[in-house]
């Protein structure tokens, strides 16, 4: 059998007691930390807490090579992901792998940052339109590429009025903070010739599930500039506000009054 | 450098009137007299002395090319001339003459506007001539010829008056054949060449005498005079009476045009832009106070400032500070000293405008090639496109390894100086390759490396280099996945059209030019009109075209998606040689929503392993490098030429018989090649002459193809056996 074991949000204690109960009884454990990371708990203090030897797969040996798989057919096998196990990750062509070679796979969930934002900001999860992710640019054939996905994607939810949620890329030590993703969106607009963004209101959160956990609403310019602190981070571009969101806003992210008066 | 120094003080009064300026180039076969002829003007102008002109040989200042009696680097001098009571300026390179050198002619065509063809009058047109001439029609760049070592003909072959006169006849007609093949229209319009009117000029560079049939009514020297004293041995009064150096620039002046003339109709050749852009207007009219508009044909390292970039200015002016756009770069580049060559010697001039060849230094982002301009939206000229492509290769090593890191930056920078030279580095294995038009082109390439650059090498003996082709359809689409599976793309792959090969690889056809010219060109060269509106990118005669419609996220995937194209044919499935004439369609694409699932480490492994896997399914072929071979050998000795060409898988392709010497023309794998040099003498008692020349890729036998594969795979360290798609399609 192969448990995909969501870790949740910040470090070794966000794991449900169900998950627990999985990693300790399991025959193998393995981890992969390259689509989400605790950033609260290392390996070592995740091995010391669950009481388990870790294993942790590159990303060839989940996408390309999952050699391990096949210790599933006989054993238990638990393969632990940060977060939710199936949110926003593509280890779904896993379990439909494992499935193929007739394994029996489980998932056990556990907290996600695209719920915990909610609670953090107040903002209503109904109000939510598709999420996105906003890549580091990168060089291809000489040339400097910021994808314009992620600004499409805030835009067509602003058309429907629904809040936007972006992940920020992460690779391999890299972070993306809040700010080089508003000052990304930022760019795109400038080179798609708009001014939307530039007026509009974001939310930046930090750490969430997290004791230090930070919360902070501007406009996009300024939360450009704004100290977030530690990874990871993600960044909101809200739609138009329900007066019980601006208000949560002023009072739990420092927003300016202002955008409570046109409610 | 006195004499230089207050020769570029006169060549810079003369700059800013692009009507007194001659942009020239001085090309022809090998040892036909470039250099020596070069030598005369220097002294006309009073750059060197009258004595040593034409043993000095001042434009091979390198000593390998004194102690080895050939150019290998083109060599740039600014001079001035007067010519009927007005001074000119004449700008001149003296290009190499052998074949593996021949990439300096390619670039130095770029540069000037005009070209004075060399022939030796005894051998005549040689398969150079008739290259060096196609690349001046290619450029639209005139030429003017002058009928070298007169001398000879009337000391060594002893003719007699009449026959000198019939044997110059024909060498000017062969030659004026050539030009009406190469092109009908440009040779009805007045480029054809006519010794009555003074476009041809007879001489002797070695001894400093030229005439021209308009200079005979003048001098009172004809035909007859010239005979005379060079049979009496007494040249030095015709040297007196009609110096070369009047003769050659003379027409040059007359025949060659000015910048101010020459530049709207070069432009069009070189440069596909909007014809209505202010850069345009500005570079048709050689306007100094327009945009910048340079393109680099050289690259130097000088060992106080540092890399050096010279080229042709068409418009706009260059000044210190100066901060530039670069072709293919992001950065700006600030220009830091502006000025001319003379010779071996760069000498500084505060602004150099429109019209001329500039020497610049801080374009540190400059290649052979680059356009460098002030404005950033100009579209780049088009790329130099040499005729040969790299044929040999040698493994270099470091002598000393703590020498490595250095070796890998020094050959970096040769091949940044040598666009001719292609450099594969391998930090893993440690094997480093360099790959030349020759074995001489290799062999002085060491040799600067461990001279110039101070680094101690070995070298392996020479091996050729491989293409890799198709020479059918993949019988399906074939599915390249992403590594995390959620990405797809469908190809397949066929052979392209092979006149479309050829017009990229002679630059008729390149992604530069304008969206509708290009369709026209793909169109009238056999690409159905679909495939020919969907084509987005070539890479080396490759292909590729983007046959899906409507894919949402394709777009901003696409730089990927070519990237993962350009890795596979840069190096092919067969055996990591470069892959030609290669159509690769995308036929379909599925893609993850979110851009993180779809990024580099997604997209490109995936296209690249189906663009192999392709290959592999499309009756993939093994190309080897051919050159043509001439042999002119008398005739008791053909019997041990023909047998040194057969003996090597060579075809005899013709042979012709002048007087008592032979003709052979033949087509030879370059593969065996190696060492014809010291067998052909030994078989003719060195009796033959001889030259070589690039003559493309041809298919390895069938039956020797498998065996080719295991070799070059051994040497490459990968498994030998020919690979299946399957490797490359691992699920
Ligand atoms: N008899 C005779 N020999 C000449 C004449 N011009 C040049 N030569 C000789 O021909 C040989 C080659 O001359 P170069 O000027 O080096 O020829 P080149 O065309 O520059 O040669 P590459 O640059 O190597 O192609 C030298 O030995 C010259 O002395 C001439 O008019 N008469
Ligand atoms: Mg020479």
């Amino acid at each position: 059998m192969l448990f995909f074991v969501g870790l949740g949000l910040y470090d070794e204690k966000d794991i449900s007691v169900r998950g627990l109960g999985v990693i300790r009884e399991a025959d193998l454990v393995c981890a992969e930390f390259y689509t989400s990371r605790l950033m609260g708990a290392s390996k070592a203090k995740l091995e010391r807490f669950y009481e388990r030897e870790i294993r942790l797969l590159s990303r060839d040996e989940v996408e390309v090579d999952p050699n391990w798989l096949v210790q599933a057919r006989e054993k238990n096998v638990a393969f632990l992901v940060g977060g939710d196990p199936m949110v926003s990750t593509t280890h779904l062509d896993l379990r439909l792998r494992a499935l193929e070679m007739g394994i029996k796979t489980k998932v056990v969930p556990s907290s996600s940052i695209v719920s915990a934002i909610s609670g953090l900001s107040g903002l209503q999860n109904y109000r939510f339109g598709r999420s996105t992710s906003i890549p580091f640019p990168y060089t291809a054939r000489g040339k400097r590429i910021v994808v314009e996905t992620p600004h499409r994607v805030v835009m067509e939810n602003l058309k429907r009025d629904l809040h936007t949620l972006l992940f920020l890329d992460i690779q391999d030590e890299r972070y993306m903070t809040v700010n080089e993703g508003a000052r990304l969106l930022l760019e795109t607009e400038t080179t798609m010739g708009g001014d939307v963004l530039h007026r509009s209101l974001g939310v930046g959160i930090a750490r969430a599930g997290s004791e230090d956990a930070c919360v902070w609403a501007d406009l996009l310019p300024r939360l450009a500039e704004y100290d977030f602190g530690g990874p990871l981070h993600v960044l909101i571009i809200p739609a138009k506000l329900h007066f019980m969101e601006a208000e949560a806003l002023v009072a739990l992210a420092g927003a300016p009054p202002a955008i409570q008066e046109s409610y | 450098m006195g004499k230089r120094k207050k020769m570029a003080e006169r060549v810079k009064t003369l700059m800013d009137k692009p009507e007194k300026i001659r942009n020239i180039g001085i090309v022809a076969h090998i040892d036909h007299g470039k250099t020596t002829l070069s030598d005369n003007l220097l002294a006309g102008a009073g750059m060197i002395s009258m004595e040593l002109a034409g043993k000095q040989l001042f434009m091979d200042f390198d000593e390998l090319e004194q102690a080895r009696g050939i150019t290998i680097d083109s060599a740039n001098v600014s001079m001035v001339h007067e010519y009927k009571g007005d001074e000119y300026l004449i700008n001149m390179i003296d290009t190499p003459g052998h074949v593996d050198f021949g990439g300096d002619v390619t670039r130095a065509m770029r540069a000037v506007d005009g070209a004075v063809v060399v022939v030796d009058a005894v051998e005549g047109a040689m398969p150079q001539t008739e290259t060096v001439l196609r690349q001046a029609l290619k450029e639209n760049v005139n030429p003017v010829l002058f009928v070298n070592k007169v001398d000879r003909l009337i000391n060594e072959l002893k003719v007699d008056k009449q026959e000198m006169q019939i044997r110059l006849g024909a060498l000017i007609d062969n030659i004026n054949k050539l030009i009406r093949s190469m092109n009908e229209e440009k040779y009805k319009a007045g480029w054809k060449l006519d010794a009555a009117k003074g476009s041809v000029a007879f001489g002797s560079a070695l001894y400093n005498w030229a005439i021209s049939v308009p200079q005979m009514r003048g001098t009172g020297v004809g035909f007859g005079e010239v005979f005379d004293y060079c049979r009496n041995g007494d040249m030095k009064t015709l040297a007196q009476k009609c110096p070369l150096y009047v003769a050659v620039n003379d027409m040059v002046i007359r025949f060659l045009p000015s910048p101010l003339e020459a530049q709207e109709r070069r432009v069009k050749v070189i440069w596909h832009g909007d014809e209505n852009s202010k850069v345009a207007k500005s570079m048709n009219e050689c306007d100094p106070s327009g945009p910048v508009a340079f393109m680099v044909t050289d690259i130097s390292l000088d060992p106080h400032a540092g890399e050096v970039a010279t080229g042709r200015l068409f418009s706009g002016s260059l000044e210190r500070g100066m901060e530039l756009n670069i072709s293919g770069s992001a950065k700006k580049n600030r220009v830091q000293q502006t000025g001319i060559f003379m010779g071996a010697d760069r000498i500084e001039v505060e602004k150099i405008p429109a019209g001329n060849i500039a020497a610049v230094t801080g374009l540190r982002d400059a290649f052979v090639g680059s356009t460098v301009t002030s404005d950033p939206e100009m579209v780049p000229f088009e790329d130099i496109k040499h005729v040969s492509e790299p044929v040999v290769t040698v493994a270099v090593e470091a002598k000393n390894t703590r020498d490595l890191p250095k070796l890998i930056e020094v050959l970096r920078q040769v091949a940044k100086e040598d666009p001719t030279l292609a450099i594969t580095i391998n930090e893993e294995t440690g094997e480093h390759l360099m790959s030349g038009m020759g074995e001489l082109h290799l062999e002085i390439v060491a040799y600067r490396i461990q001279r110039d650059k101070g680094v101690e090498i070995t070298t392996s003996p020479p091996i050729v280099v491989y293409r890799e082709s198709v020479t059918g359809k993949t019988p399906h689409e074939v599915e390249g996945k992403s590594p995390n599976h959620h990405n797809r793309f469908y190809i397949e792959v066929e052979p392209l059209e092979l006149d479309i090969v050829d017009a990229i690889k002679g630059g008729e056809f390149s992604m530069t030019m304008q969206e509708v010219d290009r369709r026209q060109v793909l169109m009238e060269k056999g690409m159905v009109k679909g495939e020919a509106k969907s084509i987005v990118a070539v890479s080396g005669s490759n292909v590729f075209l983007n046959m899906t419609k409507g894919i949402q996220y394709l777009r901003e995937t696409m730089e990927l998606i070519l990237e993962g194209f350009e890795e596979a044919t840069k190096k092919g499935p067969i055996t990591r040689e470069p892959s030609q004439g290669i159509k690769v369609k995308l036929m379909d694409v599925k893609l993850h929503e979110d851009a993180i699932h779809r990024g580099p480490a997604q997209v490109i492994p995936a296209v690249r392993q189906a663009v192999q896997a392709g290959i592999l399914m499309a009756n993939p072929v093994l190309l080897e490098p051919f050159q043509n071979v001439y042999i002119q050998v008398p005739q008791d000795h053909m019997g041990g030429a023909m047998s040194e060409i057969q003996g090597r898988r060579g075809v005899i392709l013709s042979m012709d018989t002048e007087g008592d010497m032979i003709i052979l023309k033949a087509k030879v794998p370059v593969a065996d090649l190696f060492g014809f040099a010291g067998d052909i003498r030994g078989a003719t008692e060195g009796r033959a002459l001889w030259s070589t020349e690039f003559a493309g890729f041809e298919p390895v036998p069938v039956s020797a193809m498998k065996e080719t594969v295991r070799q070059i795979r051994t040497r490459k360290g990968l498994k030998p056996d020919m690979p299946t798609p399957g490797d490359y399609l691992k699920a």
